[in-house]
């Protein structure tokens, strides 16, 4: 063991990548304080003691999906589901432009596979909050979505990313990445598209020129090999397109699912796996701890253990919640500044495109 | 830096000066690591312990009135009580019911219940349940129990012994420095009166905990002066079994505020890890930190998840509310890659695993 953590030092040192294979002897290692410091030192040598987060909006537009995913305990069949909701134009329009009201650079806007929504209805919205907000960047719909529309419009992903683009998506999201691993989708997300075509899906959006972000959800069913052969899949897939900005390891919540023995995840496998995410990662600039879902104290602590974005204000968020975390709705700026400060990092109001709006 | 490993590695005690500078300028990682290393040498084997207990508050009346409780209310409050000895046997039982061996007592200072309501509870709590030990009543409830029987502490406390009082709970030590005191709790016992108690149940060969809830309004050299006074009290006579920081919840409370961060918490708990070098256990507070938390402090020092609590009332009034199974702490153990162990009051292992 302390050999691995040598020469892990050592590649981070000379900037050489780490294997699929030292990336599962980490995630073996129990000395949690020793991969902590390495990725301490690989996300220094990217970062320095900057800490990032901005100030966003959270809109969940509908929860009526027709996914079945057994992880999932936001989604309903139909409206007439009990807490079955779609949101109308002008309410999606009055959330953002209170956001945009209260300093928000960003719309951060995912919702389930909706049975009956045309694609024109989500090109409306991209053009209604361009036209109503200028201001807010756009960053909306995963690959799952994309893919979905596509289907609906019987139109290739390209076009369907083309139109978006056009009526005002400025970037997306990483979400519906789950586990990559097919044994695992058939278990937890088997109506949803593979990984194999999520990154078929997210490549022709960095072809496109929009950046995303990517993330994995970890700590149900899968394996920590599972957990290696997606972060392998996102490397490669940076290696070509160099579109992602930030990872983001999003922690399992099981409350309200239906995963068979799904525990949920300790603060201990949190940390390792923001941190080893960190250490094989090296062609992702961020590396992202979700507060809502990892709770703001572990999340604060994850700064010492590689990570470098603490993500937003949020102000309303469903998704995380209805599966039973605990972590309050939204954050204030202050709020964010005052964790990252105490941590002993310089806090860094960043836009979506990680430009530097303000250092604290 | 340097020199203070040295002082670490060789088991030298640390002081009030090295103390400070690695709260205040030592990073969260590198303080962890030296805790880490002293709670291994400290529990080579590994071991995690807990104990399955019950938190009952027999009353939730308070003379103290502290400025950071949400728990008390005024004798005429439509909320007030005090638990009847049948409904204290009730909650007991169910203990019993569910293999536990600690019962962790304590409640307001409430103006009318003298040491008489005290010693026949213990003595009927003794005779109907023999495994449970009474883990009960901190410094400030019996240094009010006296007063209100017009005995001195030291008779009141040896009466409470040997009516079957076996050991006390650390809490109320908030923190020992009176300033602090003042201002967030002025009615409350000062650090002085809080240690006697301490020295006279340790001379009566009872055992205690020490506790402090930090994230006040202290500075960082209150928390250290609070350490070194457990230090040196422990110095004296050996009667700690254990250390328990925890974090001030402002919920519903007069002081309001924020709590402690994650980071200024396992720095606190590293530190106390540190300069308590005479103090066997520390422990992870799960109550107020939550599982996640309370799991990632295993590698900052802490050894124990101190109790399971069947019910727990106080804290749960400043709006926090985390529960764990005994289950979902051997779980959270194991996961954490130690060993789960199910402890007496005294960390004696009754069950490994």
């Amino acid at each position: 063991m302390i050999n691995l953590i040598q020469n892990i030092r050592a590649k981070i040192e000379t900037g050489a990548r780490i294997s699929d294979d030292e990336a599962l002897d980490l995630f073996a290692c129990d000395d949690l304080l020793a991969v902590g410091e390495l990725a301490a030192l690989a996300n220094h040598q990217l970062n320095g003691d900057k800490v990032y987060f901005n100030v966003n909006r959270h809109i969940n537009y509908t929860n009526i999906c027709v996914n079945r995913c057994t992880f999932c305990a936001f989604s309903r069949e139909n409206e007439e589901d009990e807490g079955g909701y779609t949101l109308a134009l002008n309410e999606i329009l009055e959330r953002a432009a209170e956001a945009q009201d209260a300093g928000a650079t960003e719309i951060h806007m995912v919702g389930g596979l909706h049975p009956d929504l045309p694609f024109d209805f989500y090109l409306e919205i991209m053009a209604a909050i361009k036209a109503d907000s200028p201001g807010l960047h756009i960053k909306a719909f995963t690959a799952v979505e994309i893919d979905y529309f596509a289907t609906l419009t019987e139109q290739s992903p390209q076009q369907v990313i083309e139109e978006l683009k056009a009526a005002g998506l400025d970037s997306m999201p990483g979400g519906g990445a789950e586990i990559f691993a097919p044994e695992v989708r058939q278990k937890i997300c088997p109506e949803k598209i593979s990984g194999e075509r999520w990154l078929e899906v997210t490549e022709q959006v960095h072809r496109a020129g929009l950046k995303t972000n990517a993330t994995m959800l970890f700590g149900h069913v899968e394996s920590y090999a599972d957990r290696v052969d997606h972060l392998s899949k996102l490397r490669q897939l940076q290696d070509r397109t160099g579109g992602f900005q930030a990872f983001i390891p999003l922690a399992f919540q099981p409350d309200n699912t239906r995963v068979p023995g799904g525990k949920g995840v300790g603060g201990v496998d949190a940390l390792k796996t923001l941190a080893i995410s960190r250490l094989y990662l090296d062609n992702f600039r961020h590396i992202k701890a979700y507060w809502v879902m990892l709770g703001m104290k572990v999340s604060q602590v994850a700064l010492a253990f590689g990570v470098n974005d603490i993500d937003g204000t949020v102000v309303e968020e469903q998704i995380g919640h209805d599966a039973g975390a605990d972590s309050p709705q939204q954050l204030s700026k202050e709020q964010l500044v005052g964790l990252i400060h105490k941590a002993d990092k310089q806090p860094v109001e960043r836009d979506t495109l990680y430009n530097e709006i303000k250092t604290y | 830096m340097t020199a203070i490993e040295k002082k670490i590695d060789a088991g030298q005690p640390l002081d009030r000066e090295e103390a400070l500078f690695l709260l205040s300028d030592v990073d969260l990682l590198a303080l962890g690591k030296l805790a880490d290393a002293v709670r291994r040498r400290m529990h080579p084997q590994g071991c995690v312990s807990f104990v399955v207990d019950r938190n009952v508050n027999y009353t939730n009346v308070c003379t103290t009135k502290c400025k950071f409780c949400a728990f008390y209310r005024d004798e005429m409050h439509p909320d007030a009580y005090v638990l009847s000895y049948t409904q204290i046997f009730g909650k007991v039982q169910e203990l019993v019911d569910h293999g536990g061996t600690q019962l962790l007592m304590q409640g307001g200072l409430h103006p009318d219940l003298k040491i008489d309501w005290f010693e026949d509870l213990f003595r009927q709590l003794r005779h109907r349940f023999p495994s449970v030990q009474i883990h009960s009543l901190s410094p400030a409830e019996i240094v009010h129990i006296a007063k209100l029987s017009g005995l001195s502490m030291a008779d009141c406390l040896a009466r409470l012994h040997a009516a079957g009082l076996q050991s006390l709970p650390g809490g109320g030590a908030e923190i020992l420095v009176d300033e602090i005191r003042q201002e967030i709790s002025p009615s409350k016992i000062g650090w002085r009166d809080w240690a006697g108690v301490m020295r006279e149940a340790h001379s009566l060969g009872m055992s205690t905990t020490a506790t402090m809830m930090f994230g006040v309004r202290e500075k960082a050299e209150d928390i250290v002066e609070h350490l070194f006074r457990i230090r040196e009290l422990q110095a004296e006579q050996g009667g700690f079994t254990a250390f328990i920081p925890w974090s001030y919840q402002p919920g519903n409370t007069e002081l309001g505020g924020e709590q402690a961060s994650g980071v200024e918490y396992l720095k606190v708990l590293a530190l106390a890890r540190l300069v308590l070098d005479n103090i066997q256990n520390l422990q992870a507070s799960w109550v107020t930190q939550g599982a996640r938390m309370a799991q990632i402090a295993l590698y900052f020092g802490a050894n124990d998840l101190g109790g399971t609590m069947l019910e727990e009332n106080v804290v749960a009034a400043a709006g926090v509310d985390f529960r764990l199974s005994q289950e979902e702490i051997v779980d959270l153990v194991r996961a954490a890659g130690f060993k789960p162990c199910r402890r007496t009051t005294g960390y004696q292992v009754l069950e490994a695993y």
